[in-house]
């Protein structure tokens, strides 16, 4: 019999939503019991084994100089490392401080500001030390979770499209919210994941798995505007989770202002 | 096998497909879900879209009261009749480990027998183009021949041209002339509500016989005929094919694909409406412990990445070169591949763009600025 391999999961600035997903695959979860030894997961159980770790699943992105230095110490431990999350892939919502300036921020918000040890900005994983994959997502889906640990165990590569979630549109067959009921949707730059959520109630994409493969969010934006979706509206569409993808960002900062 | 035709009321329009259903077939025909007209399982007639029609131009499409109670009174849905035998998603084969090797476990299983209620003329073309790939060439796909073979179909000759229709630049519509077992034309006398029927195989004769009709008279050819000619005359759009395929293969630095690169949102739609994209990608999936393994297969698109990856990357990474590799094999190298076009002037991919980009208009634009 094969060993099990070492599975960790390590939390940086985020909202524990992504982990709790593994938690979530209440049908799954015992044949991943199964399937490798969970050595450090803090998140379920207080007990740790120590490293190295065969897999390593980071949640959460860097806004501290004490976690820049902790990212490098679970690289060094970790043989893969997958990034799950907007947070850890694209800096998450927290990313909304790299628009302004956290000092000022800081000075507002907390009665002693000088307690407060934080960088300036907020910023992906994989801008720190190199991954191996990154699973993006506000939160993940569990499925797509359990697909990238079962190619991990048996060495194949993940079945995570990067194309857009109007493929995931049409594949349900559903009626495109954008073309048939006029509502400004993201689909069409974002990166697919989801199985098309939102636009299957009706609404339109909020962007949550962050750009697509080859995003044009310029021309999005274009027909947006035309749709009478003010600038400031605009910017506010591309600002939420994945803020600070670089095709988001770029598109919301030629808006601001 | 009559070809003068038959006329049927509303009623036996009713038991017609009342007399499909207990012959077992799964109907597939219009009905209103979500703010459009889409093709979906239906029961019968009080599914169809009674009294609506749609308005449709680039990037738009909005559902609009009619004044009849036509139930064809509309042009093309979001989606053809591609997915009842091209279908989205396709498990090939499951299989289990088993004492190192693995053993299959099932086959496809039978399909059901599917009957297309008011086929039009552009989507029977895009069927027969869609035979000729996928059933016709030398490699069939099994699970498309299992749910075509068998299929009967209900054609109906258009009554309503939409905003972004040219099938009549296409040579396509919007009179169906082959591909079905019947051919419905929807007439209004006042209130006399009826369709002429043109039978063209056996089978079509067959159900016919067990649904009360009448016999068509001469002006009700007439008043047929009248109906496709309007119809003809109402086209939303024209594509000048006038030598495409050598236009297209003479132009592939025009400018204008840098011009269409930036609008183009390599979204996917285009592809995904047409009813004659084929393209699909094969993904091979496992559990956890790597005992079960099944391989899938599913729509993909010219306009993904991964669909012309090879070793070390894209093929085509710009958005330049996809758009200009779509537009050029559906109008172009389609010719040299099947022995027709792979466009029959639906529309969908122009309305369904949700940035609104029009292939007549990008032939057009390159067609008179071409150099030289």
């Amino acid at each position: 019999m094969r060993r099990k391999p070492k599975l960790a999961v390590w939390k940086f600035a985020s909202c524990d939503g992504c982990q709790l997903s593994l938690l979530d695959c209440e049908d799954e979860l015992l044949a991943l019991a199964g399937a490798v030894r969970i050595a450090h997961f803090i998140e379920a159980s207080s007990k740790r084994l120590k490293g190295p770790y065969d897999l390593s699943i980071v949640e959460g992105s860097i806004t501290t100089a004490a976690d820049a230095e902790r990212i490098r110490e679970v690289r060094r431990v970790s043989k893969v490392l997958v990034t799950i999350g907007a947070c850890a892939t694209a800096g998450g919502i927290q990313a909304l401080r790299n628009f302004r300036d956290v000092a000022e921020f800081r000075s507002i918000v907390y009665a002693k500001p000088e307690y407060i040890d934080t960088l300036a900005t907020s910023t992906a994983i994989a801008e720190h030390v190199p991954v191996e994959f990154e699973l993006r997502g506000c939160p993940i889906d569990k499925r797509q979770l359990l697909e990238v640990i079962g190619a991990f165990l048996n060495g194949r590569k993940p079945n995570v499209a990067s194309h857009s979630v109007c493929v995931e549109c049409k594949l349900k067959g559903n009626v495109c919210v954008m073309v048939a009921h006029g509502t400004p949707c993201l689909g069409p730059i974002t990166h697919a994941g989801c199985g098309a959520l939102c636009p299957s109630y009706a609404r339109g994409c909020y962007g949550c798995f962050g750009p697509m493969e080859t995003p044009n969010a310029a021309s999005l934006g274009r027909a947006f505007l035309a749709a009478n979706v003010s600038p400031r509206g605009l910017v506010r569409m591309l600002r939420t989770f994945n803020a600070n993808a670089e095709a988001f960002r770029k598109e919301s900062e030629r808006h601001e202002g | 096998m009559e070809n003068e035709g038959v006329v049927l009321s509303r009623e036996g329009f009713a038991a017609l497909l009342r007399a499909l259903r207990e012959d077992g077939y799964r109907l597939v025909g219009p009905t209103v879900r979500d703010g459009a007209i889409v093709y979906d399982t239906i029961g019968g007639i009080a599914d169809l879209p009674e009294g609506w029609t749609e308005v449709q131009e680039r990037g738009r499409y909005r559902l609009e009261r009619r004044t009849d109670r036509a139930l064809f009174g509309f042009a093309v849905g979001p989606e053809s009749f591609k997915r009842s035998f091209f279908a989205p998603t396709v498990s090939l084969w499951r299989a289990r480990r088993k004492d190192g090797s693995f053993v299959v476990l099932d086959r496809a299983a039978e399909m059901p027998r599917v009957a297309l209620i008011g086929a039009r003329a552009c989507d029977l073309h895009a069927i027969a183009i869609q035979d000729r790939v996928l059933l016709e060439g030398p490699a069939v796909d099994p699970s498309y021949a299992a749910r075509r073979r068998g299929a009967f179909v209900v054609a109906l000759n258009c009554g309503t041209a939409g905003g972004t229709c040219f099938c009549v630049s296409m040579g396509t519509g919007p009179k169906a002339a082959s591909g079905f077992d019947l051919a419905l034309t929807e007439l209004f006398d006042g209130e006399d509500h009826r369709f002429l029927v043109q039978v063209a195989s056996p089978e079509g004769a067959a159900i016919l016989a067990r649904v009360p009709h009448g016999e068509a008279q001469k002006t009700d050819l007439e008043a047929a005929e009248r109906v496709v000619q309007n119809t003809a005359s109402q086209m939303g759009r024209s594509l000048d094919t006038t030598g495409i395929k050598e236009l297209l293969y003479r132009n592939l630095d025009h400018p204008r694909w840098d011009d269409v690169a930036d609008r183009c949102l390599a979204c996917a739609n285009c592809t995904l409406v047409c009813p004659t994209c084929f393209c699909s990608t094969v993904e091979d999936v496992t559990d956890l412990d790597g005992e079960h393994a099944e391989r899938v297969q599913r729509w993909d698109s010219c306009f993904t990445l991964d669909h012309s990856y090879v070793h070390g990357g894209s093929v085509r990474p710009s958005t330049k070169s996809r758009y200009r590799q779509w537009l050029t094999h559906k109008l172009a190298s389609w010719i040299d591949q099947f022995g027709t076009s792979g466009c029959v002037g639906c529309g969908r991919c122009v309305t369904w763009c949700p940035v609104g980009i029009d292939i007549t208009e990008e032939v057009a634009a390159i067609r008179s600025t071409e150099k030289g």
